[in-house]
């Protein structure tokens, strides 16, 4: 993303398209409605489109975490190859 | 409903709702920094909250009486259609991820404190800022609305207020001191007293939906007899439509509807005025990113609360107006005294982000409206002293919308703001990305996106009303049935693009860009930019 204002440094790299790939993942799987608009199997009685989604409010939150993780390593792996306090 | 007054109930009501008042007057002392007679103090709490305080600040915003009352009402309505609110919380963490820190830089390095001041900046034009502005405080009215509704919703279980034979003034009288003391302790505190007052909510929340989620589900004999008796219930055929109530799933041609009201209501969140507030208050860039990965359990409370508007259905709640399934639920389902805290929570649920909210509509007037065009020479005193009066006059504009609409399908009026809001989606976000938009095809865009917006809404007709009846329409040439609001931001961003074709080709001129590319990443510690207080004024 446009963080990269540095020169030299590429754009797009391994982890930043996997940072992407983390972000985007919820709306892939939240828009396409038909994926989960069934009744069944359904788990203690609620029926799958419900629990399904709830679920997803757990997986986005891993996926943020493990973007926000990245994000994190690489910020200081730049920053210390520039040697300068870089965001 | 209205059997007479639940007098227990309504004592705890009271007791928590006398609590928070003093909490609201007292907030003004904490965190308190030297200058309080400026914006920055009073509208953004001195721009110095961490992690937690953000948190319950950014929580507030989201978690509503739009959650407690107007989705569980929307699935006692119609079923699986009202759960969307999920899906739509799901998809604002990685919205949030990838644009609001980018925004918290900017703002911090030339003290923006709201949108408008961004959108000036970057483009070098007041018109897209008056624009930004106006769309801005509009689209706050009925979201504030809303939770009024809520809180009147809980008043009219609990007995106070009165049924519809009731003199106007004397149902609407609680309301109207609910609001009173509001108004009064925003005025007085600022944003300190909801980041105060936002503590005690969320931990009568937390402690209601736990109560709630394992207690009536028991008593109701599990969730299997409850979507059981729910899924019966939808099946009947409604005798004025000829359509069966409602569903537990979406059918086929439901689906868009849920796809596109889940995605606009997304985009819209972080438009809206109040969020942008809570977003700048926080102390550092890292603050927001850290939030949107704790934000999700929120998103946990709203799916476990929707799930209330079934159980509503299967304890055989039967109210012509659905806002009232839920605080009747309670009422039915609790003990008095545990009503009465059920009430508080929802009621003081309801006053946090109405508070937010207007105080992030009085900046966004004072900043870009009253400094831009009526009064460019306004003192930091003379700022703060508008933006209190105009906190005052937005609710006012409020009450009108409850006083005078509608509001059996309350959910319609956040998604009527979320129609306006997104219209500056393309100048906000767009901007905070690239300078590539022209400004003033980002007004033609916004401009057609409104109309369209505002004008396929009110020929939306329901049940009960003839317009502003619903928030979904058919969408030009897909065919399918989907959010208002989407089609007119499709409708704007096409706009837009052509324009800036057009408007390119002819080299229009493009406004001068005060901010720098380093400026959007730029952090607490980089020159220029302090987790405190830029003084209002200095961003000019």
């Amino acid at each position: 993303m446009s963080e990269a204002a540095q020169e030299k440094q590429p754009v797009v790299t391994p982890v930043r398209v996997v940072i992407a790939l983390c972000l985007i993942a919820p709306f892939v799987a939240m828009l396409w409605v038909s994926s989960y608009a069934r009744r069944d199997p359904a788990l203690i009685g609620i029926p799958f489109f419900y629990w399904y989604q709830m679920l997803w409010v757990v997986l986005s939150t891993v996926l943020t975490m493990v973007a926000y993780r990245l994000w994190h390593r690489e910020q200081r792996a730049r920053a210390s190859r520039d040697g300068g306090a870089e965001r | 409903m209205n059997d007479g007054v639940n007098g227990v109930a309504l004592a705890v009501f009271v007791f928590f709702f006398l609590v928070v008042t003093v909490l609201g007057f007292m907030a003004a002392r904490w965190r308190r920094a030297e200058n309080e007679n400026s914006l920055d103090e009073w509208g953004l709490g001195g721009r110095s909250f961490g992690t937690w305080v953000t948190w319950f600040l950014l929580g507030g915003d989201l978690y509503t009486a739009y959650t407690f009352v107007a989705v569980p009402a929307a699935i006692y309505a119609a079923g699986a259609a009202g759960f969307f609110a999920v899906p739509y919380t799901i998809l604002v963490y990685p919205l949030i991820f990838t644009f609001l820190p980018r925004l918290w830089s900017v703002s911090h390095k030339h003290g923006y404190v709201t949108t408008s001041d961004f959108v000036r900046g970057r483009f070098g034009s007041k018109g897209l800022s008056l624009a930004v502005a106006v769309t801005g405080i509009l689209a706050t009215m009925p979201y504030i609305a809303l939770q009024l509704v809520g809180i009147q919703a809980v008043l009219d279980v609990m007995g106070v207020g009165g049924g519809e034979s009731t003199h106007w003034f004397v149902k609407d009288l609680p309301l109207l001191i609910a609001f009173g003391v509001l108004a009064a302790y925003t005025y007085s505190s600022g944003l300190r007293a909801p980041a105060l007052i936002a503590f005690v909510k969320d931990t009568l929340i937390y402690l209601v939906i736990a109560v709630a989620i394992v207690y009536i589900p028991i008593k109701l004999g599990g969730f299997d007899v409850i979507f059981d008796t729910a899924g019966k219930a939808f099946d009947q055929v409604n005798p004025v439509t000829d359509k069966p109530r409602g569903a537990l799933v979406p059918g086929d041609a439901g689906q868009w509807t849920y796809a596109t009201l889940a995605l606009g209501s997304a985009l819209a969140l972080f438009m809206y005025p109040h969020s942008i507030t809570a977003t700048l208050s926080s102390g550092s860039r890292d603050v927001i990113r850290r939030n949107t990965t704790i934000l999700p359990l929120y998103s946990l409370m709203l799916g476990l609360l929707a799930l209330l508007g079934f159980m509503a259905i299967a304890a055989g709640i039967k109210v012509q107006n659905g806002q009232l399934a839920i605080p009747q639920l309670f009422e039915d389902m609790f003990p008095d005294w545990f009503t009465g805290v059920a009430f508080a929570a929802i009621g003081i649920g309801a006053l946090v982000p109405a508070a937010i909210m207007s105080i992030a509509a009085a900046n966004l007037f004072t900043r870009n409206i009253y400094k831009d065009f009526l009064k460019p020479d306004a003192t930091p005193a003379q700022e703060t002293k508008v933006s209190k009066i105009v906190s005052l006059l937005v609710k006012v504009g409020a009450l009108a919308f409850v006083l005078t609409m509608d509001k059996t399908v309350a959910i319609n009026f956040q998604l009527l703001g979320g129609i306006w809001i997104l219209q500056t989606f393309p100048a906000l976000v767009g901007g905070l990305f690239t300078r590539w938009f022209h400004r003033w095809a980002l007004l033609g865009g916004w401009a057609v996106g409104m109309v369209y917006g505002t004008w396929t809404a009110y020929n939306v007709a329901s049940p009960t009303q003839r317009h502003f009846g619903g928030s979904s329409a058919e969408i030009p040439g897909i065919g399918e049935i989907g959010y208002i609001g989407l089609t007119a931001f499709a409708l704007n961003l096409l706009v837009t693009v052509v324009l800036t074709f057009v408007l390119r080709a002819v080299k229009a001129p493009e406004g001068v860009d005060e901010t720098a590319e380093s400026d959007y990443t730029a952090d607490v510690g980089d020159p220029g930019v302090s987790p405190e207080l830029p003084k209002v004024g200095t961003g000019h």
